[in-house]
């Protein structure tokens, strides 16, 4: 008997069902943390790079991936972690980005994020960090940084001006 | 490296050598010769990022305000990622059988290779964000230099951890301006600190034979060639922050990179490596 393995096409709509842990709202693939889907000599490997080094939940996506795919009857299965080249929030879909904004997490500016220099200190002096983040729930660009760090690593804290309310926005990196 | 259901694995040495053969090629990780120098080189990088990100850890739920303490979290959590990824490549490069939980948990003080800059009490926030400023200008400069480093497999770790260490750098060199250039008390606080880690930054461009050896198959910079770049950023934050750089030697306080370190290393350890000592092989 033989058995026909599903295509990748068919793994990678599997894998956009597997939210990511923190933010359920976006999926894995949204995140743009999947960087491949391929078969070797019959096993699947799904690489899988980290948002941030040292996030907690990279284990516990990984551990999703595996446990959505073993359901889907995936038997041989390998998830290789790759850093390179780095994630970054340019990765995140378009799709991805509406989903955050309406979940209430301001998305990261496209096309800031690719060459890590971004939050340098010469960077900032020269005045390219200084973006304008909209307000998720009033889309006033009226906002102030509390703090560019947040309740996860890839999140900073924000406040809206005119509507008052306190935001995340997922930073750019 | 082994992920989290690999962990439940009892062969950890063995999943890391599977994970190894399907990473980037690197000629670097055959060469005999160098492999004492890589290695010890690689504890370094990554013993450094375990510590300071230890000490770190520890300001967690007793940071003065909630956004200084999820920061200094968050930077913890950042160097212990980097720590995961240097001792894990140190592992492969010493191919003994040891995983990064090895080396991190199991070895003892003098084995350790961290500078005894970021081995010292946190002391006051002053303390703690003057030597993070310090260590981030160096650790930003040393980064981006190993970016282009002959070994792929140490630029794409430094890639993804500059990535990183440029936050790092930009929020502690903001704080040291807000409170260096702030009250009274907190500008007597940060010189104090200033003074306090002045004479332990030398180490961090103190080169030895393992740093000529990297240095010279190309994986990692001359170290003083660092120094001109950290000591204008020093000069810079400092003056803005209304400071004044001691007057003392920077490179009085050495001999962590071989192994000879402070007695607060110990205590380190002690801490850090209970569970590990206590209940050997431990997993959940």
């Amino acid at each position: 008997m033989t058995t026909v393995l599903p295509s990748t096409e068919e793994v990678w709509d599997w894998l956009s069902e597997v939210p990511d842990p923190e933010i359920p709202v976006v999926s894995v693939t949204d995140l743009g943390i999947v960087r491949e889907v391929r078969w070797d000599e019959g096993a699947l490997v799904v690489a899988v790079t980290p948002t941030y080094s040292g996030c907690p939940a990279t284990a516990v996506i990984d551990l999703m991936i595996e446990n959505h795919l073993r359901e889907k009857g995936i038997e041989n299965l390998r998830l290789e972690r790759r850093i390179s080249p780095p994630w970054t929030t340019d990765w995140v879909s378009a799709a991805g980005r509406e989903k955050l904004r309406a979940y209430g997490i301001a998305p990261p500016v496209d096309g800031t994020a690719s060459d890590g220099m971004t939050a340098s200190r010469a960077a900032r002096l020269s005045g390219r960090t200084n973006l304008v983040i909209a307000c998720p729930r009033c889309g006033s660009s009226h906002t102030e940084r509390v703090s560019q760090f947040g309740s996860t690593p890839c999140k900073a804290s924000y406040r809206c001006r005119d509507c008052l309310e306190p935001f995340d926005y997922f930073k750019c990196h | 490296m082994p992920s989290l259901p690999d962990a439940a694995t009892p062969d950890a040495a063995e999943l890391a050598r599977q994970a190894a053969a399907h990473q980037t090629h690197d000629p670097h990780l055959a060469n005999v010769d160098l492999q004492p120098a890589f290695f010890d080189w690689l504890c370094r990088m990554g013993d450094n990022a375990l510590i300071l990100g230890h000490r770190l850890s520890e300001w967690c739920g007793h940071g003065p305000v909630l956004e200084e303490d999820i920061a200094l979290a968050n930077t913890a959590l950042d160097l212990i990622g980097h720590t995961q990824m240097w001792l894990g490549l140190a592992a492969e490069v010493e191919d003994a059988g040891r995983s990064a939980d090895d080396l991190a948990y199991l070895r003892d003080a003098m084995k350790f290779r961290n500078l005894k800059l970021v081995e010292l009490p946190n002391g006051d926030m002053g303390v703690t964000l003057m030597r993070e400023f310090l260590f981030d200008a160096f650790h930003f400069e040393l980064l981006t230099a190993l970016t282009h480093s002959t070994s792929p497999r140490v630029a794409e770790i430094a890639a993804k951890a500059l990535k990183e260490v440029s936050y790092h750098l930009e929020r502690s060199s903001d704080l040291v301006i807000r409170l260096g250039d702030g009250t009274e008390e907190s500008h007597a606080r940060m010189q104090a600190a200033l003074e306090r880690l002045w004479p332990y930054t030398g180490e961090m461009f103190a080169a030895d034979a393992v740093d000529d050896a990297v240095a010279e198959a190309g994986i990692a910079p001359e170290l003083a060639a660092l120094l001109p770049r950290w000591q204008q950023t020093v000069d810079e934050v400092l003056a803005e922050a209304t400071l004044s750089k001691p007057e003392q030697r920077f490179d009085a306080q050495k001999g962590g990179k071989q192994g000879r370190h402070t007695e607060h290393l110990g205590f380190i350890l002690a801490e850090m490596q209970f569970l590990q000592r206590a209940y050997p092989g431990a997993s959940w």
